[in-house]
């Protein structure tokens, strides 16, 4: 694939990469919206494949929209985006965490 | 990045002075991007803690309609793709193409405003605003703040079209350019975890 390199020194992508990101974006669109709109799943595997969905387009966006890769131009990009990551996890996973404990406790 | 900045020589930092620039700046909105995501990651959360607080209201399942979600989704992807494309227009520094790229990319982030303008005007003329229970505070929170942002955004597209006709792929309009580029495709993420959590889970409710 060819990759041109523009003035901030990093790589944004080639005709061949975004169309590679369109499609597959568009495959893991259909997957849980047919899932969900035919109903024919149980609901523990229809929220399983969404959110599985969710997280493998999620990637296809940083990889092929945004370029991100372990260069060493897109060192600090990664580092800061992973300890991004890691805050989120903490404070969705905290939040849910103490708020369905909560409810347990009120209302359990 | 940074670090040996410090240990260039003057030839070489008066050579790549301007690049430095627009890859600090690249960097800098890069750290903007990832507080907007902590910024999201709130009101993700507060939003799966109202989502069964229907307070004897509507459910997602009873005003979702999930084939309008998909035209939507399918706007901002599009939209995010000929994003890519002005993108590669720039770096072959193809003037005209970079324009009309941009105009397709505005025209379906626009579709996409008007659809969700549309879809909040009926649930609010229906009754169903901000005020009928927490889990729709906490939609219109949630779908609103990402709708605003890309208000902003085609804002901030309108005023490059009109810089590259005027003053040209100059190196400060295209680093411009692939700063909103990254914005747009942020904006396109999120979308992906709004369809995932507030749609498709909140019809299976």
């Amino acid at each position: 694939m060819t990759q041109s390199h523009s003035i901030a020194g990093e790589s944004h992508g080639s005709l061949r990469g975004y169309a590679t990101g369109f499609v597959l974006s568009l495959i893991l669109t259909a997957i849980p919206f047919s899932m969900v709109m035919s109903g024919s799943l149980s609901k523990s595997a229809a929220v399983s494949g969404i959110f599985i969905a969710a997280a493998i387009q999620v990637l296809v966006h940083l990889h092929y929209f945004l370029h991100m890769d372990r260069s060493s131009s897109q060192r600090w990009n990664l580092m800061t985006f992973v300890f991004t990551a890691l805050v989120m996890a903490i404070f969705i996973g905290g939040s849910l965490w103490i708020m369905i404990d909560l409810h347990y406790r009120m209302m359990g | 990045m940074t670090a040996h900045a410090h240990t260039i020589d003057a030839a070489h930092a008066a050579d790549q002075g301007p690049h430095d620039v627009q890859e600090s700046r690249a960097f800098g909105f890069w750290l903007y991007i990832l507080s907007d995501l902590i910024l999201f990651s709130a009101l993700f959360a507060t939003f799966v803690v109202q989502m069964r607080s229907f307070a004897g209201g509507p459910t997602g399942k009873d005003l979702f309609d999930l084939g309008y979600v998909a035209g939507e989704t399918l706007l901002l992807l599009l939209s995010s793709a000929t994003y890519g494309l002005a993108v590669l227009a720039m770096q072959a520094d193809r003037r005209t193409q970079v324009l009309r790229w941009l105009g397709v990319t505005f025209i379906l982030g626009l579709g996409f405003i008007l659809m969700e303008i549309h879809e909040f005007h009926h649930l609010i003329a229906e009754g169903n605003g901000p005020n009928r229970s927490g889990f729709l505070s906490a939609y219109f929170t949630l779908v609103g703040t990402h709708g605003t942002h890309v208000t902003f955004g085609l804002i901030w597209m309108a005023v490059l079209m009109l810089q590259v006709s005027i003053k040209g792929l100059s190196e400060p309009v295209q680093g411009r350019l692939l700063r909103l580029s990254v914005f747009w495709h942020f904006l396109d993420i999120v979308w992906i975890g709004v369809f995932s959590v507030v749609y498709l889970l909140g019809v299976m409710q």
